[in-house]
């Protein structure tokens, strides 16, 4: 492999074979160039998925109340079933090592006005946890504080889109807006992956909505996120355990699927996995055919070199070299023109796919890479099969007769 | 420093076998200068082929400057064949993307010589057959007789025991025959052992003995007064 002499044989083979080099250099090449560029794509698409999917944090429940389907313990079936903020407190001392977080949630359509410019929006009451839950990015100032809830302080933090169709161009922070009547002053804005709908949300301290809506303690929903150390079994249990603990507090039957309700984001986010990993599959599966096509290319082609060679090799053969001399010449000058253009179409495909990249996200393909690891292994692996396309031929020629080979004019 | 003994080759033909060597008993001493004639199909490109191991034979002993050759796999044919042999074809041989002297030093290359001691070789043997200027030329660069003298540079350049010349005029003109059979005569009066298998009858005459072959049998093996190229040339 180290033989001076050897490699100057293959280069100047090589040099005096232009197109012999360029037709076999330009299979692998283009063959590594598609691969990366599919791939990337693939990859970008997955991105795509991901982001529309998976905006929310996948440790959370959402506990939702509804109406009862069987009497149970003297109450008569459907009845409608309402949190109050005990139970908030219920389940905070209840569940100590499951729980990470909680806050309730009360939702609000509302007129917002601010000025000349109004529109209705959908608000939710919340608390400090919230922001987790949604994973909620503030732009600028700040999210609802836990002293906002207790002083229900008429604070509203508002989305991005709100923003700007309140308020144009300028800040709204530390302006007024108007809520059915009363006036919140803006905190904080926000943004979220989640896309227009959530960026057009308002977030409030649920003891304000209360303290408007008469003083009361109800609320609409129960968002808690579990301690993510008791993985995907020790939530689904808890799940179980809690379903169990709301019936019993609100006296419905435990066979009765309609009073309490828990949807738990770690099934959906199995669910959403699934469909991630089918796409991963399709991706695969397009990049190995991919790389076959271009084996099978750089199969033919090494066929092709051979048997145009094999006049040469006879004289060669006739002038000493042995069957090893023959096999080795040709596989290093295949290993060794595989290993350029496959470097060279490897780059090209990077560095394609990173200016084209940007460009695509209309067509829902975000952020295309390719991990430099896979790029390199579909490389290696059409190394290996050139040269093992180019072994089969070499040695069959190695082994006929010279005089065989010398007959073949 | 050649001796054959009882050789026999057949070549299968679909369902028909062609004997074409049919017992070949067969000497050949240090610094001859043999003529293998015949007429096409007679055997005497098989006989020079196995001689020169490209091609095996089916039966028979094959001893070359003492070395029996029997048992050959093909790397132990090539070792013999770049230690023992230089080849001389009809059409050269050539490798055309190599320059003269490279491929005068194609078969220093497979005895691992270095680069530069082999060039040096290159460059001597070319000069020997008179193209030391054409040393950087590409075969398709040179005339037919020009091609052929690279190839017998090439021949020389292993230093070999016997020189195979298969045809080695077939390709060429009269004037240009000549030419190459006077570099032949004139390595032979060096010493060196040369075979050459032709059909042309002027060219037999210029080595010192002539075998014939017809039907995969030596009908004639005699010495013959060799006639010189200079002489030829002098006369015309």
């Amino acid at each position: 492999m180290f033989n001076g002499d050897r490699w100057q044989e293959i280069f100047q083979s090589i040099n005096k074979n232009k197109l012999r080099t360029f037709l076999s250099g330009f299979t692998v090449a283009l063959g590594i160039f598609i691969f990366v560029i599919l791939f990337g794509l693939g990859n970008g698409l997955k991105n795509t998925f991901q982001e529309f999917f998976m905006d929310d944090a996948t440790n959370v429940f959402f506990v939702f109340a509804g109406r009862t389907s069987k009497p149970y313990r003297g109450f008569k079936s459907n009845r409608q079933i309402e949190f109050k903020n005990d139970d908030v407190e219920e389940i905070k001392r209840t569940f100590p090592n499951e729980l990470e977080y909680i806050t309730p949630r009360i939702y609000w359509h509302v007129l917002v006005k601010h000025q000349n410019e109004s529109n209705s929006y959908s608000t939710r009451a919340v608390g400090p946890a919230h922001q987790h839950a949604e994973k909620t990015i503030i732009m600028k100032g700040r999210y609802i504080n836990q002293d906002d809830v207790n002083t229900s302080a008429k604070y509203a933090v508002i989305g991005r889109l709100v923003e700007q169709d309140l308020f144009g161009n300028k800040s709204a922070l530390g302006k007024y807006i108007d809520m059915a009547g009363s006036v919140f002053m803006v905190v904080g804005v926000f943004q979220d992956d989640g896309g227009d709908n959530e960026e057009r949300n308002i977030y409030i301290p649920y003891t304000t909505r209360q303290l408007l809506n008469k003083n009361t303690d109800k609320i609409n929903q129960i968002v808690l996120a579990f301690k993510p150390e008791i993985g995907y079994f020790g939530a689904l249990l808890f799940e179980e355990r809690l379903k169990t603990f709301l019936q019993d507090r609100h006296n419905i039957h435990p066979e009765d699927e309609s009073g309490v309700y828990i949807r738990n984001v770690a099934e959906d986010l199995q669910q959403n996995q699934q469909f991630a990993s089918v796409l991963q599959i399709i991706v695969t599966f397009v990049g190995l055919g991919t790389l076959m096509a271009g084996i099978i290319g750089i199969s033919n082609i090494m066929v092709f070199v051979v048997k145009e060679r094999t006049k040469e090799l006879g004289i060669r053969k006739a002038l000493g070299a042995t069957p090893r001399d023959v096999v080795a010449m040709i596989l290093q000058e295949s290993i060794f023109i595989t290993t350029t253009a496959g470097y060279v179409g490897l780059l090209f495909g990077v560095l394609v796919l990173s200016s084209i990249g940007v460009s695509l996200e209309h067509y829902f393909i975000k952020n295309p890479y390719i991990n430099m690891g896979t790029g390199i292994f579909a490389t290696i692996v059409l190394i290996l099969f050139g040269a093992i396309a180019g072994y089969i031929p070499a040695r069959r020629a190695a082994k006929i007769k010279p005089i065989v080979a010398l007959r073949d004019d | 420093m050649i001796s054959i003994k009882g050789l026999h080759k057949s070549y299968q033909m679909g369902s028909n076998s062609l004997h074409v060597l049919k017992g070949i008993d067969f000497e050949v001493q240090q610094g001859e200068l043999v003529a293998i004639m015949g007429s096409s199909g007679s055997g005497k490109s098989t006989l020079l082929n196995i001689l020169g191991m490209l091609d095996e034979a089916d039966e028979g002993s094959y001893i070359l400057d003492g070395v029996p050759i029997k048992d050959l796999d093909e790397t132990k044919a090539a070792n013999y064949r770049n230690k023992f042999l230089g080849f001389i074809f009809q059409s050269f041989n050539l490798i055309t993307y190599k320059t003269a002297e490279e491929n005068v030093a194609m078969p220093l290359y497979y005895q691992r010589v270095n680069r530069s001691e082999r060039m040096s070789k290159a460059r001597k043997y070319l000069a020997r057959v008179g193209l030391a200027e054409w040393a950087s030329h590409l075969p398709s660069e040179l005339s037919g007789g020009q091609k052929q003298r690279v190839a017998i540079a090439r021949a020389l350049a292993a230093e070999p025991k016997v020189l195979l010349a298969d045809e080695p005029t077939g390709a060429l003109d009269t004037d240009t025959s000549y030419e190459v059979m006077a570099l032949v005569q004139k390595l032979n009066d060096e010493g060196n052992t040369i075979l050459i298998v032709t059909h042309e009858a002027d060219i037999a005459e210029m080595c010192k003995r002539v075998v014939m072959l017809k039907d995969g049998v030596i009908i004639e093996d005699k010495k013959v007064d060799q006639v010189r190229v200079t002489d030829i040339e002098k006369a015309s």
